[in-house]
């Protein structure tokens, strides 16, 4: 685990927590979808079509996103429940929410000193790629992305002081 | 073990899904499962009658799962039912505080069928 006071990097979020995040991301896809994530070093011009949020207040601040194609959240869903792709459409907001709340869960309990006072809002999901995302965040934000199956998958984490 | 009627109380309908199908991969025979999508919910599932077992979330809208916990101790019908917490405030206070008012487990989100065996399982024998 990471302790909160750690050395700042300069986008003011304290070094180490990026390989936490990334780890966090990947435990949650192997745990509940049995599935293992490929590292992905540029993002092509893929519309995300799924974008779930989950805010974090307390000590440690901010909002976690994590955007995904539609077919990549019909596949997650499928994975999660193990069922047909085709039948995934009306549980596909509840488990792109559900992820990402797992993901943040995570990633907050692997900070020594911070998790224990930083609490989590229900997730909200927004479907539709044509939006501005403006955020009050002051630092990071700390981005992870990856191929799930494929397609691509990007978690990022914008914190406030 | 004999058959289980479990009630799952959690706001998302996927997660109450996958914990109903991680306590069938352990091996629990249900015989019936009842959900809730909130502590009041819960509360409504239980005037109705009992269970042997109960799985519950702490975040959710309405009534979340540590005052589901606090009212479920004055409930007949939950009187000696175990209660096993699943969720993502993992938390040492958050396991304390659901322990010390009655909880008999708790499940950090993401978790294994495995993880769910090792918990639930001793508790059903327990009741035997």
């Amino acid at each position: 685990m990471k302790s909160a006071n750690e050395v700042m990097t300069r986008d003011g979020v304290p070094e180490g927590w990026l390989p936490l995040l990334e780890v966090a991301v990947r435990e949650v896809f192997e745990i509940m979808l049995g599935s293992k994530l490929e590292p992905l070093a540029n993002l092509d011009p893929t519309p995300c079509e799924f974008t779930a949020m989950v805010g974090l207040a307390g000590q440690l601040c901010g909002v976690l996103t994590m955007r995904c194609t539609q077919n990549s959240a019909q596949l997650m869903t499928s994975k999660m429940l193990g069922m047909d792709p085709k039948d995934t459409d009306q549980h596909m907001w509840d488990a792109i929410g559900e992820i990402a709340n797992m993901v943040a869960g995570n990633f907050k309990n692997k900070l020594t000193g911070i998790g224990e006072h930083c609490m989590l809002s229900v997730p909200t999901v927004i479907t539709g790629g044509d939006y501005s995302f403006h955020s009050l965040a002051d630092a990071g934000p700390l981005e992870v992305m990856f191929l799930f199956e494929g397609a691509p998958v990007m978690v990022s984490l914008e914190v406030h002081s | 073990m004999n058959k289980v009627r479990a009630l799952i109380v959690d706001d998302s309908s996927v997660m109450r899904k996958i914990v109903e199908r991680s306590l069938r991969q352990a091996g629990i025979d249900l015989s019936e499962v009842r959900e809730a999508s909130n502590g009041a919910e819960g509360l409504g599932v239980l005037g109705e009658g009992t269970v042997d077992l109960i799985l519950c979330d702490i975040n959710m809208p309405v009534m979340d799962g540590i005052e589901f916990l606090r009212q479920i101790q004055s409930v007949q019908n939950a009187k000696g039912v175990p209660v096993v917490m699943i969720t993502t405030e993992g938390s040492e206070s958050h396991v304390v505080q659901a322990l010390s008012i009655g909880a008999r487990g708790y499940i950090r989100k993401p978790f294994t069928a495995e993880q769910v065996k090792e918990h639930v399982v001793p508790l059903l024998e327990d009741r035997k």
